[in-house]
């Protein structure tokens, strides 16, 4: 069977994308990056071609080695996770703490990420006739997660997100931290996931993997 | 002091329910404890429950001292503690793809059409019929897609042949649909599947009608 570079159908600020991209680094894995434009067009998500390949028309989709396609980031992440044992692993081996570590990502990948999703905000500006309502919505959603992710955090987290080694609860963290700042959340609010992320985002994997690095960001960005 | 473990439950939570079929393919014995979501504002807000599960949602395990959130991860758990039949295969690529669609159906579908995502949307413009509309668009639009991706994936069950979590996650998916008037005849695929797997114990066990809680009359 022959194997290829596994390819990362992306887009430079979706959260969800960022996510695999800092699983992917972590894993030194050398990967293709497929822009697809989110803005353009409408989205490029929402063309024929890309539906063909994920019907959700979302992103990520990570196409594997042996070109099989996988869809979200949680899936995508613990096929990384279970394919590529090196250098590290992303959940630990105790059965508790892999919970615990599922759980947050959860809490962010399900309960305040697709909230507060781009075809959910357009969404409700149209039901509500009210543009501003994008970045309220947003808002309220990522505050009200940060509320109780606080507290789990406070629980579970050490130098990471649950104890002291690197977990997929790290990689879930960092990008929804992005999207709070891009909705001009009040990061001081939350002072454990601040200190999370500011920890995390000095580490090499999640520099590489941040929306400025990447091939799509807009020149103005950079 | 009870070995059982622990369920926080709502007996139509859709996020409950997933956890209560899992339990009963594994053939774990659990203590059953209603949250009501919607009295007096609902149980789920007070101190009590908010210190066990700080997003004030159920479903709620406690197993062994451990507090478990999140229906996923709780699965997990149990698949990795417990005896009894596997919700995960054995291989990578297959277990991404039952992971795939069970997350498809619990971040992609399920979080915005949740009751409180529907009580903000009624809050904001003022309206309650806005209620079945939002409900049904949203599992409407993601069902489109998932009929797409089980048709390519499936075979007795959502993914070939074995029983596994994305089962575990359909049925109270299409409970919720049904819900919403969503119109299953456009899903003949997961229709089918829906329909295999209700006939099975350990689903028909689970279902909100069976559950303490279920008001009389339901």
């Amino acid at each position: 069977m022959s194997k290829n570079k596994p390819i990362l159908y992306s887009y430079y600020r979706s959260s969800c994308s960022y996510r695999v991209r800092i699983a992917l680094h972590i894993k030194e894995v050398q990967y293709e990056y497929r822009a697809v434009n989110m803005l353009k067009d409408g989205g490029e998500h929402y063309k024929e071609e890309y539906g063909e390949l994920n019907p959700m028309k979302q992103l990520p989709l990570f196409i594997d080695h042996n070109g099989e396609p996988i869809s979200q980031s949680l899936a995508i992440i613990e096929y990384i996770d279970e394919t590529y044992r090196q250098p590290i692993k992303l959940l630990p081996e105790d059965t508790h703490q892999r919970a615990i570590v599922r759980q947050i990502a959860e809490v962010i990948g399900s309960g305040i990420q697709p909230i507060q999703n781009l075809k959910v905000l357009r969404h409700v500006v149209k039901i509500t006739e009210n543009p501003e309502m994008k970045d309220e919505w947003a808002k309220f959603w990522i505050e009200e997660g940060f509320v109780a992710l606080e507290k789990i955090l406070e629980r579970h987290a050490g130098t990471y997100c649950v104890g002291n080694s690197l977990t997929i609860a790290d990689c879930f963290l960092v990008p929804q931290v992005y999207n709070a700042t891009r909705y001009s959340v009040d990061l001081d609010k939350y002072p454990r996931i601040q200190r999370l992320n500011n920890s995390l985002c000095e580490i090499q994997a999640f520099k590489e993997a941040h929306p400025s690095q990447q091939p799509d960001v807009p020149k103005e960005i950079k | 002091m009870t070995s059982k473990p622990v369920l926080y439950s709502y007996y139509r939570s859709s996020c409950s329910y997933r956890v209560r079929i899992a339990l009963n393919i594994k053939g774990i014995d659990y203590d059953y404890r209603p949250v009501n979501m919607l009295k007096d504002g609902g149980e789920q807000y007070t101190d009590g429950f908010s210190e066990l599960n700080p997003m004030k949602q159920v479903p709620v395990l406690i197993d062994k001292g451990h507090t478990l959130t999140q229906s996923l991860p709780i699965i997990e758990y149990l698949e990795e503690t417990r005896e009894g039949p596997k919700l995960l295969p054995e291989d990578p690529l297959s277990r991404a793809t039952v992971r795939q669609v069970a997350e498809i159906i619990a971040a992609g579908i399920q979080p915005i059409q949740n009751l409180k995502v529907i009580r903000k949307v009624v809050q904001l413009t003022g309206r309650e019929d806005v209620k079945p509309e939002w409900g049904n668009h949203w599992i409407d639009e993601g069902f489109k897609a998932l009929e797409v991706i089980l048709i390519s994936c499936s075979g007795m069950y959502c993914v070939g042949d074995s029983l596994s979590l994305a089962d575990v996650c359909l049925v109270p998916q299409v409970y919720n649909a049904l819900r919403y008037k969503v119109d299953m005849e456009k899903f003949p695929v997961i229709k089918r599947i829906n329909e295999k797997l209700k006939k099975l114990k350990p689903f028909i066990d689970a279902s909100p009608d069976r559950q303490p809680d279920c008001p009389k009359g339901v």
